[in-house]
């Protein structure tokens, strides 16, 4: 059962791309990414395996390759449990409209990840 | 700890120049009376220079990027190389006059993610903001802007430097800024001209009206708490810097001279002999300018308000001496709270004898 529900989580991963949006201002700064919403001003920083995501998003790379190939190996950490936090961080990002999340490839501005 | 007070702790532990203010130009379409400014151009930095400054800025960490003059607008080149900051992802905010700016700009501005705009009006007053400026009809102008600015959703500062020609205008203002939906934000000081020249100090508030703008509970919210008399400072007060000059901001002219801020004009090194990350590392200006504490200055680490003053060494130096009191600091923080500072009772002790007034008759020269 737990191995169907992964499965079924790669897959809903597998389906989702995302890409910086251009209204951010980001650094970084110390191994911390530092981001402030231009719309809101509202400002984020994000940890190191958040920020490895977030450099990664460029709007072609499926969710679930930057996870397996770039979150599961150079942190160790379990596939489910990535998974499960990614799906929450591109979530909580998204709802700030500080990255943009499609299931198709996404084509427009992506800034370069500072 | 806030998020950006955390941000700016670790740029501060690791060098990182996190704020950096860039003037693009010095030419301007307005002549305010109290301006600092040369407007003439010596040889601004070309769109290739500005563009490869950014990237330089981009690549040493800097996040918040002023750009401002003289007035942006006058460079022709000016939304390319806000597109240029924007690309490199800097919080951008502009300074400007506003003077050229309709809806076209606004919208520009807006769609290029620029954070905040920040616009100097002088007064409500149309006789008074145009004979500061020396542009008849420029607060019109200014006003318009601002509406065009507003209505794409930015975010708008008004800026209101307080001098002795516009010194009651600040409630109009104030009101003018509630009307039009955006922030206000007052300043006293009148700096020394980039050149030495101290004749624009003839325009700063009398020190009897300073008292009064900082005992406006609609300027400074609880008079009480803000009018205080310091605390005694603690170890920490001694052991720390004036200000982020040179530790996590510094200034960059239009020529591409590094001071370590824009009111502290110590040439610390040129963007057209040396690189930035150089400049910001190994610069002995800027070295200097981080060694010093608040225990190494002479007369302020003896004063009462060593604490809670808002000495600026930019200032200080501009009087002779980084290390020195900054005199309209000294009277600020005298009009504030009613107590002399060191350097004023020094001055008292070692001077004529006179009263402390004629002391702030000096600080109007």
């Amino acid at each position: 059962m737990g191995e169907v529900r992964a499965r079924h989580r790669r897959k809903v991963i597998a389906e989702k791309y995302i890409a910086r949006s251009s209204a951010i201002a980001a650094r970084l700064i110390g191994g911390e990414m530092m981001i402030m919403s231009a719309v809101d001003s509202t400002f984020f920083t994000l940890n190191e395996v958040a920020t490895v995501i977030w450099q990664a998003a460029d709007g072609r790379t499926p969710l679930s390759d930057i996870v397996a190939s770039k979150i599961c190996p150079e942190f160790d950490i379990d596939p489910d449990q990535a998974g499960r936090d990614v799906e929450q961080f591109v979530d909580d990002l998204s709802r700030h409209g500080i990255l943009l999340v499609s299931e198709q490839p996404i084509s427009s501005f992506s800034p370069e990840a500072a | 700890m806030s998020l950006l007070a955390e941000m700016n702790q670790k740029a501060l532990g690791l060098g990182i120049p996190i704020s950096v203010h860039l003037d693009i130009t010095y030419r301007c379409n307005e002549r305010c009376v109290h301006c600092y400014l040369d407007h003439d151009d010596h040889g601004e930095m070309t769109t290739a220079e500005i563009e490869d400054v950014l990237n330089q800025l981009s690549v040493a960490g800097v996040f918040f990027l002023t750009l401002s003059g003289g007035e942006v607008l006058m460079r022709r080149d000016f939304f390319e190389i806000v597109e240029h900051a924007r690309h490199l992802l800097f919080n951008v905010k502009v300074k400007t006059n506003g003077v050229m700016i309709r809806e076209a700009e606004a919208r520009r501005i807006r769609e290029l993610g620029v954070e905040q705009v920040q616009i100097s009006v002088y007064s409500h007053r149309p006789e008074v903001h145009d004979a500061i400026t020396k542009l008849p009809g420029s607060l019109k102008r200014t006003i318009e802007a601002i509406r065009f600015l507003k209505s794409q959703g930015l975010k708008v500062v008004i800026a209101n430097v307080l001098m002795a020609g516009n010194l009651f205008d600040n409630s109009g203002v104030m009101a003018l800024a509630k009307e039009l939906g955006v922030s206000y934000t007052l300043d006293p000081t009148i700096t020394p001209k980039m050149d030495g020249d101290t004749s624009v100090l003839a325009l700063r508030i009398p020190g009897s009206e300073l008292k009064q703008v900082f005992h406006s509970q609609e300027l400074v919210g609880n008079v009480e708490e803000f009018c205080a008399p310091p605390p005694a400072p603690g170890e920490d007060i001694m052991d720390g810097f004036p200000c982020s000059a040179g530790h996590t901001a510094c200034y960059i002219t239009p020529y591409g001279d590094v001071f370590p801020c824009v009111q502290f004009p110590l040439p610390s090194g040129n963007l057209r002999q040396q690189k930035f990350i150089d400049i910001w590392r190994r610069s002995p200006q800027l070295e200097e300018v981080r060694s010093i504490r608040a225990r190494d200055l002479p007369t302020c680490s003896t004063c009462a308000h060593v604490g809670t003053c808002t000495r600026c060494p930019g200032l200080a130096y501009m009087e002779g001496n980084m290390r020195g009191p900054s005199t309209a600091d000294c009277e600020k923080s005298f009009q504030r709270t009613g107590i002399a500072s060191a350097n004023m009772l020094l001055r008292a002790r070692t001077g004529s004898g006179a009263p402390l007034i004629q002391i702030q008759a000096a600080v109007s020269l």
